[in-house]
This record gives C-alpha cells, sequence and structure tokens, in this order.
C-alpha cells in the first residue's frame, strides 16, 4: 500500500457533530426540525413487541393436536392474565378434567393444529429515546428518529464499556501520567464525568462505583482488572451493552498509559461543563470508538467549523503515538519517511517511519504501529 | 464464454478491510498469476460504494503491471495487445460475509446437516436451533428475534418423518418475526430444506412475514445427506439478496464475468478441486483477523454398504469457520477459549499473565499494528498455535460421519474410527497442509510457518506443507468455475509456496529414547540420521527437489506403516525441507524444562534470529 495505516483517534477542541438517533423499530418521534434538546430530552418513543411465552396444550391436556380448537378457551386475539385458564378438557366427571393456563398477561397469538403450541404475547415494552447530547435537532428521520447536532469539544478514546451518560466534567488527576488512588475520589464527584489520569486500577473503578461517578476517562486499564469488573474475559472489542457504572473510557490503551497531553488538557480546560460520554466500542467493520461530547454553551456554537477525520496523510513532521512496543504510548514526531521495505527486529519486511521524540532521541517503527494526532 | 478466448483475467476480493487484485496471465508455460494490487474496501462510510475500492486496487494493478485495464470506471474487455482483460470476477466477505442462523429438528442430526450446508455455502453460522436443544421456546424465539441473520435456513426432519417438530420450529421463527441484518425495507430470505409434508404448514406460517424458498430436504434419510439444493439456494440468495443490499454491490454485480462467490465459498472450491483432479486428501486453513476458516478434502469409505465392503471410497468434504478465532480482532477471544496456560507454553521466554494479558488486549484494540521486537512476534505466533489448533478441533467436531445412522461395520471399521458420528479427519491420511494468513503467509522465516502447522495441526506420518503466498485461493476458487486447469495451473505454479515435507511418529515413545532413523537419497546424494523421541530434525531439501526416504522406527513406533514397520516414500522439499519429528502424538510439552524444549525445536528449524541455528 501506498501509506500506513494510521487509524488516529479524534481530539478537537471545536467542532460540529452529528449523532443519529434511531428506534431499532419504527415508533413516534417527539421532537421537530430545530428544535433544541438536552442530553436527557425523550425525542422518540416506540412499543417494542411483548415477549412470547407458549404453552403446549395438547401435552397438557392429553389431545391430538387436530382437536385443539374444541378445547380452547380463548381464541387469537382475545387478552388473557397469568394463571387464566386458556384451554380444558371436559370430562363426564369434572374430577378427571385438565386445564391448561396462560403462564403470563398478554394477548393470545396463535393456536396450531400442527403442534398443539399456543403462543402468548405479553405486551408491548415502551422504548424512550433521548436526545444523548445537548443540541440541535438537525433532521428529522420520520417514524425512526433524529439527528442531533452539537458543537464543542470532542475526544475519542480507543475502547470504552458501559453504554450512554451524561455529566460535569471534573478532573481528579493533577497530571495525565498520574495514577490516583481510591483517597482521592470523593462524593463531590458523584454523577461526574472524571478524568483519571494514566490508569485506573480495580481499586479505584470500585470506590468510584460506591460514590455513584457517571463515567472515568482514563488512558490506561489493566485487563485482569476489566475481566474481574466485567466477570467474563472480554473476547472481542465489541462493547457498550454492559450495565456498569461508571462507564470506563481508555484513550491509548491496557496497562498504565500515560494520557496524550492534548486529551488531558482539553478535558481539563472544560471541568464543570456538561458534557456526555459513550463507552460503546466496535472495532470491527463499521468501526465506533467510545467518546467524550462536551457541547459549547449558548451562542458559542455559532460559526463552528465541521472537523475533518484525523489526520491521517503521514507526512515529516506529522505528530504521532506510538501505538505498539517499542515505545508504546510516546509522542513524537515524523523524522524521515524511509522509501522501500525495511527490516525490523523482528525481521518482518515493512515499510517504516523514522519517530523523533523530544530531546532527539529516534526510533524506526513499522508505519502500522504508529498513528497521527492532530496538531 | 469459451475458456480458450481467457488469456488476461483479472480477480478481485473484497475482504472487510482490503480489497486484494490479482492479475492472471496466459504465458507459453501456461497460466501465471503476473501482479497484485491492493486498496482499502469502501463498503464503509464515507465511501459506501464497494467499487471504489476495486478501481483503487486496479488502478494499482495498472500501474505495476503498465496494462490498462480501466476507461475511467469501466473496465476494458477483452484484452488486446497491452490493454484490457478478458473477464473480470470477484469473492466477497466484505461487512462481516454472509452470517446465517440454521434450525433442525435434532442438533446433532439435522441440525448439523444444515450447519453443513450453511458452511459449505460460505456462511458463518450464527446459532443452531433445534427442537432437541435445552433452551425453552421462549428463549428461542427471543434469540430468533436478537440474531438478525442474512438468511435462516430453516430444516428439520426426513421426508416422511415428523412434521410437528419442523412445524415448531417454523412457528417460533413466525412469532420471532426477524429482521435481516441488513437492509430494513426487505423481508428475511428463509430457505426451507425439511421434510417434504410440512412443506404447506411452513409455507401457511410464514408466508408474508419472510421471503421463504423452498428447496429439497437436506436430509431426506437419516443415511443421505442432499446438501447441493440448499447451497445452491443460499448463493442464489446471497447474490439477489444479501449483496444487493450492500453498498455498491448492485454495480460490480454487473462488471463480472461470472456470480461473485462468498470468499469461503470460493476457496472451498479450490481445495475440492485440487483434491480431486490430484486426489489427496488436503486441509486447508485460513487464520484471518477475526475467524479462522478450516477446509478439508478427504478419500472416506464409500456410503454404499457393497462398495465399502471392497474398500471403495468416496470424497468428503467439509468446512467450518471458527468465527471468533483471529489473530487481531478476535485475539483476545483465543487466550478467553484456550485460557494463558496453553498460550504461556508456547512462549520461550519468561512472561507476566498480567502483561500477556494487557499485549493481546492491546492488539485486539490496534488491529493493524505488526510485531516488531522479535518477542512480540513470538507471542502472536504462540497465540496462533491456539487458534489453529482450537480451529481443527472445532472442524473434527463437525467432519463426522451421519450420526443417527444404523450402519453395519466390517471389523477393521468397528477397530478404526470413521462410523457415524465420528470425525472423518485422520491426520495419518493427510498429504496436503496448506495454511493461508497474514500469521502463516508472511511469517519472517518460512521455518516459523512450519513450526506453527506442526505444533497446532500435529500432522502424523508422511504430510507435504505450503502456505498460500498471498492469498490468491478466493480468486482461484471463483476462476475455476470459469476455467478449471488454469485456475489449478495457477494454483500450483504460483499461489502455493511448498514449505516441505514432515515425517511424524503417530504415536509416542519414552522421552529420549530412540525413535527412528532414516536414509534419505536425493539427487544422487545419500544422507542418514537418527532421531530421539521428542527430536526435531530438520534435513535440506530444496523447492521442486525430490528424496527417496526409507525410515525406520524403534520398537513400538508407528510411522504410519504400523507399529515398527519401515516406511518408505518419495517426498517433496520446499523453501524450509524435510522434517523427521520425533515429538510424537498427541504432542505434549514438559512440564520440567519446557521453555528450553521449546527453544530446542524452534532452534532444529532455524525459526528465530536468536536461536543457536540461524536460518
Amino acid at each position: 500500500m501506498a501509506h500506513g495505516y494510521t487509524p488516529g483517534l479524534r481530539v478537537a477542541a471545536r467542532t460540529t457533530l452529528r449523532r443519529p438517533r434511531r428506534l431499532p423499530l419504527a415508533g413516534r418521534v417527539l421532537v421537530g426540525q430545530g428544535d433544541r434538546v438536552r442530553a436527557e430530552d425523550v425525542v422518540a418513543r416506540a412499543e417494542l413487541p411483548g415477549d412470547v411465552a407458549t404453552v403446549n396444550v395438547v401435552n397438557q391436556l392429553g389431545i391430538a393436536p387436530g382437536d385443539i380448537e374444541d378445547y380452547m378457551l380463548k381464541r387469537p386475539g382475545e387478552p388473557v392474565r397469568q394463571g387464566e385458564v386458556i384451554g380444558e378438557t371436559r370430562p363426564f366427571i369434572k374430577w378427571f378434567r385438565s386445564q391448561a393456563a396462560s403462564p403470563i398477561d398478554g394477548t393470545l397469538e396463535s393456536v396450531s393444529k400442527i403442534t398443539g403450541q399456543v403462543m402468548i404475547r405479553s405486551a408491548p415494552r415502551p422504548v424512550d429515546l433521548r436526545a444523548y447530547v445537548d443540541g440541535t435537532v438537525a433532521e428529522v428521520f420520520p417514524d425512526e428518529g433524529v439527528m442531533v447536532e452539537t458543537t464543542g469539544a470532542f475526544v475519542q478514546g480507543i475502547l470504552g464499556i458501559g453504554g450512554e451518560v451524561s455529566g460535569q466534567v471534573a478532573v481528579a488527576a493533577r497530571g495525565p501520567d498520574v495514577v490516583l488512588g481510591p483517597q482521592d475520589l470523593d462524593v463531590t464527584l458523584a454523577g461526574r464525568i472524571v478524568v483519571a489520569g494514566a490508569l485506573v486500577t480495580g481499586e479505584v473503578y470500585r470506590r468510584a462505583a460506591e460514590l455513584g461517578l457517571a463515567a472515568l476517562v482514563c488512558g490506561g486499564f489493566h485487563d485482569s482488572d476489566l475481566r474481574a469488573l466485567l466477570g467474563y474475559d472480554l473476547g472481542v472489542a465489541i462493547t457498550g451493552h454492559e450495565d456498569c457504572r461508571p462507564i470506563l473510557i481508555m484513550t491509548e490503551g491496557f496497562g498504565r498509559m500515560t494520557m496524550a497531553r492534548k486529551t488531558y488538557d482539553l478535558l481539563a480546560a472544560h471541568a464543570g461543563q456538561r458534557a456526555s460520554a459513550n463507552g460503546t466500542t466496535q472495532i470491527r467493520a463499521g468501526v465506533l470508538r467510545p467518546e467524550i461530547l462536551i457541547p459549547a454553551a449558548g451562542d458559542a456554537a455559532l460559526g463552528a467549523v465541521a472537523a475533518g477525520e484525523p489526520g491521517s496523510e503521514l507526512r515529516v513532521g506529522s505528530p504521532v503515538r506510538l501505538i505498539r512496543e517499542p515505545g508504546f504510548g510516546r509522542l513524537g514526531r515524523v523524522g524521515a519517511l524511509p522509501p522501500g521495505v525495511h527490516r525490523v527486529e523482528s525481521e518482518a519486511q515493512v515499510r517504516v517511519v523514522e519517530v523523533e521524540f523530544p530531546g532527539g532521541e529516534r526510533l524506526t517503527i513499522p508505519r502500522a504501529n504508529i498513528e497521527v494526532i492532530g496538531d | 464464454m469459451d475458456p480458450n478466448d481467457l488469456n488476461v483475467i483479472v480477480a478481485t476480493d473484497c475482504g472487510s478491510t482490503t480489497t486484494k487484485a490479482i492479475l492472471i496471465e496466459r504465458r507459453p508455460e501456461g497460466y501465471r498469476q503476473t501482479y497484485r494490487g491492493e486498496a482499502p474496501t469502501t463498503v464503509e462510510a464515507p465511501f459506501e460504494d464497494v467499487t471504489r475500492g476495486v478501481l483503487n486496487a486496479m488502478a494499482e494493478l495498472e500501474e505495476l503491471s503498465g496494462r490498462r485495464i480501466l476507461d475511467g470506471e469501466r473496465i476494458l474487455t477483452p484484452a488486446r495487445g497491452n490493454e484490457g482483460v478478458d473477464v473480470y470476477i470477484s469473492t466477497s466477505s466484505a461487512g462481516g460475509g454472509l452470517q446465517m442462523m440454521v434450525t433442525g429438528v435434532v442438533k446433532g442430526m439435522s441440525g448439523e446437516s444444515a450447519q453443513r450446508a450453511a458452511l459449505g455455502a460460505g456462511a458463518i453460522v450464527m446459532d443452531v436451533i433445534a427442537s432437541s436443544d435445552r433452551r425453552l421456546p421462549h428463549e428461542k424465539i427471543q434469540r430468533i428475534r436478537t440474531l438478525r441473520p442474512d438468511i435462516i435456513l430453516l430444516a428439520g426432519g426426513t421426508d416422511g418423518g415428523t412434521v410437528q417438530h419442523v412445524v415448531e420450529l417454523a412457528e417460533f421463527l413466525a412469532a420471532a418475526n426477524p429482521r435481516p441484518r441488513l437492509g430494513s425495507s426487505f423481508r428475511l430470505p428463509v430457505v426451507y430444506a425439511g421434510n417434504v409434508d410440512a412443506r404447506k404448514h411452513v409455507q401457511d406460517l410464514l408466508a408474508g412475514k419472510v421471503e421463504l424458498h423452498i428447496t429439497e430436504n437436506l436430509r431426506p434419510v437419516l443415511e443421505e445427506e442432499n446438501l447441493g439444493p440448499a447451497r445452491d439456494e443460499i448463493h442464489e440468495l446471497f447474490l439477489k439478496h444479501v449483496m444487493a443490499q450492500a453498498p455498491g454491490y448492485q454495480k460490480l454485480m454487473t462488471w463480472v464475468g461470472a456470480p461473485i462467490m462468498p470468499t469461503p465459498a470460493a476457496v472451498g472450491n479450490i481445495i475440492q478441486r485440487i483434491a480431486r483432479t490430484q486426489d489427496l486428501n488436503i486441509i486447508g486453513v485460513d487464520i484471518g483477523g477475526a475467524t479462522t476458516d478450516v477446509f478439508s478434502d478427504f478419500r472416506v469409505p464409500a456410503e454404499d454398504e457393497h462398495a465399502r465392503s471392497l474398500g471403495g471410497t468416496t470424497r468428503s468434504f467439509h468446512r467450518t469457520v471458527s468465527a471468533n478465532l483471529g489473530m487481531s480482532y478476535s485475539v483476545s477471544n483465543v487466550l478467553a477459549e484456550t485460557g494463558v496456560e496453553n498460550i504461556l507454553r508456547w512462549v520461550p521466554f519468561d512472561i507476566d499473565e498480567g502483561d500477556l494479558r494487557d499485549r493481546v488486549k492491546n492488539k485486539m484494540i490496534r488491529p493493524t499494528t505488526i510485531p516488531c521486537l522479535l518477542e512480540d512476534l513470538k507471542i502472536e505466533q504462540a497465540i496462533a498455535r491456539e487458534a489453529l489448533r482450537l480451529a481443527l478441533v472445532q472442524h473434527k467436531q463437525l467432519a463426522v460421519g451421519l450420526k443417527g445412522v444404523q450402519r453395519r461395520r466390517t471389523v477393521s471399521e468397528s477397530l478404526d474410527d470413521g462410523g457415524a458420528g465420528e470425525s472423518l479427519i485422520h491426520m495419518r491420511d493427510l498429504d496436503l497442509l496448506v495454511g493461508s494468513g497474514g500469521v502463516l503467509s508472511h511469517a519472517p522465516r518460512r521455518a516459523q510457518a512450519m513450526m506453527m502447522l506442526l505444533d497446532a495441526f500435529e500432522p502424523e506420518g508422511v504430510t507435504r506443507l505450503a502456505v498460500d503466498s498471498i492469498f490468491m485461493m478466493p480468486h482461484l476458487g471463483v476462476l475455476a468455475d470459469l476455467h478449471e486447469a488454469a485456475a489449478v495451473e495457477v494454483f500450483e505454479r504460483d499461489c502455493l509456496i511448498n514449505l516441505g515435507t514432515c515425517i511424524a511418529a503417530t504415536n509416542r515413545g519414552k522421552d529420549g529414547a530412540p525413535c527412528l532413523q532414516y536414509r534419505m537419497t536425493a539427487g544422487g546424494r545419500t544422507r542418514t540420521g537418527r532421531v530421539a523421541v521428542g527430536g526435531l530434525v530438520l534435513e535440506p531439501l530444496g523447492v521442486g527437489e525430490t528424496a527417496e526416504v526409507v525410515v525406520e522406527p524403534a520398537g513400538g513406533i508407528d510411522l504410519g506403516a504400523g507399529r515398527g514397520r519401515t516406511l518408505e516414500a518419495t517426498v517433496q522439499g520446499g523453501v524450509v525441507g524435510l522434517v523427521f519429528d520425533g515429538r510424537g502424538r498427541p504432542l505434549a510439552l514438559p512440564a520440567k524444562d519446557r521453555r528450553a524444549t521449546v527453544v530446542r525445536w524452534a532452534d532444529a528449524l532455524g525459526a528465530y534470529p536468536d536461536g543457536r541455528t540461524k536460518g
């Protein structure tokens, strides 16, 4: 390939972002184009079809499937209550009567003359779709949802755990390389999106959960702690469904990782402001990254420009982050882009980049092992 | 199209991340793969048009080959001089490939047959819902509702057998009202390939809810599988519905000279054809970032009892996909499935478990990074051994004789396995093992690929090993449908890099005791040697060279010819050479001196630059 793959993570002081909010199935949109919304506002609502319960009536009554309709007390479309008899035999002696009852409240949906199975569907469940982020409704998708647009600061992480939250930004770590202890957290951080330095340990996470933090944003987290938190080994990087508070957003990777200075400074500069965060991650086709959005207050949003994708063009001077050993997590600038392929320590023949670090040190690294970060 | 008119062929494989294009040209010596270009796949936003990536990959081919292939966004056909190509063909696994759910009445019988039909058609099987599985009805319905597959294969019951159970499965489907993964405006395609007597009921239940297609029963009687019609229907639906929903494929379909095939189906196609034209027992493995596919085509005892009693054989092809065993996106899942201990046993240096865990997870979240340090390479190759080993275990579990069949077995069959429900894969019968995927094809030293394949697959007796040079098996799989001879020629000449041959004991002796002694004659020169139990010896035997070998096992050791019996064979060389493997089967690593043993084995093949033997 002509250039290395440098996915990059976006860290922008000011950008305009759109977030589609779609219902899982057709429903009703409750807001209109141009409306201002807050993160917690319900923008659309749908009714999810209820769960289905099955009753094998023929087995319970000891009858042939073809005869089932003769024994049913309820017909398709009729409502039924939990425990209500839906079918029964009518023997001469009442004492020998067999009955089949509904296991749930719902509506009788179907009666099968082949299998003798009766399906009962519970009442639909309402699903509320929230705006997720403070902003403006830029577009309405009839019956489906809306597009919310916002302008402000934006930080993408590398991996998150847990879904959407909102709250004020707070800084608990005094620097991007600081490792917090549980004593560094207190009740004033409850409900906040907390910047937590280079590493969140399992102990710190548990303390944060006790205090009711909304999110922890950190450079790294140990996999052994993640395993303890989830109760299983995370096999693939597809997350967001975890029911955990606080949600966790790693900006750099696993292990103790100094947070990129730019990320730390940007978050710290917005301490006290309302933000929305989402741990949902999908590192596969259709990649999704965890994120923190900090909408600009009021009219400050006006005049913002749409931010482009992170710089993926690799040039001499481009600021880069090393994303694998040697030097994992270090930040530097492209010193040179040697043409052709080079042999690295593992003997792999790859295209490389020379990275120059503050102080003049240089390392030759496979181009695949760096990512370009914005200036 | 007359195959004789095909002089210049361009083929692409649209993968999840990269679109790979190759040029195949007819030369005086026959068909050759001449140039290769690649570009990022463009199915996802912001492009959302697969043809962009195809055009970019072809543009790179043009640059490298000097042949003009494109006229703007049009492929020039036919080939004239240094312009144009005679045909364009393609495979695709972009957007996650073909994802299916299948059903059967008994999980181990019609459920397993349905699984084999879907896998053979190139699908990833997301779940098998069976009447006999232990989930409660509402759990099955919930599962069907949440899965969102591309196609559902509804099978179950033999013809004239149970109607009730297969109709029950259709009822679950109707209650779940499943939605397709791609496209919200069309109905989910469902292939019904179950009991013919239940067709009418299934139709009544599902009409209007899904796009129902009825085909022949894939298990008409217990003793027979009839997977062809279901597979064909799946292929058809893949093109008509699934592909048609993927961005840009409508256009791509008008460019190709043969139907677009799912990538794994194409790989299976070429492996089957090579196995059958050359009468070989083959295993092919493709270890990718997210999944590992295993293909096998073996001679097995004939189904017909009379033919079997006369030693008659037939061929049996199987494909499995281990959906969450891979080297980048799924690398952490390998760790989760096999356990840290199993990976650490292959690592020839001290490493803390926590450190290993963090490294593996970092590879998962930065899947495109490559090992720069030798230590990192060794860790990746240790993980690859486990991914390959687990994928083979899963393959063996599905490549089995039909379960539920009453068969009269000969005495020898009873002593051997291979009957109903037993794996049809016997490593001692394996002739050729082909590895594919970055960790094997791009290993800095070919000996590393050889070691990974030997350690993971544990071939027995005499086995040739090779790697797919640039992953062109998919392209050749589609080409095989147009011009089989051309596909086979390119496969042999340009696709395979022969690593060499391995001669391995099929059982174990006492560590350090004599295992075998050999005499090999190649190019008029004879060499002899001895191998101890637990030892590994590499003899040079280059690409294109053959050797006559006579191997005498120590008493009790079996090299595939029987315990203590001398083995005589003609073997082929390769870029690594001829390996005598005295480590025994199953391969066991000693608890004591484990690290030193792993280092000794790697050194025997000159696998790493820090070893005593330089490669």
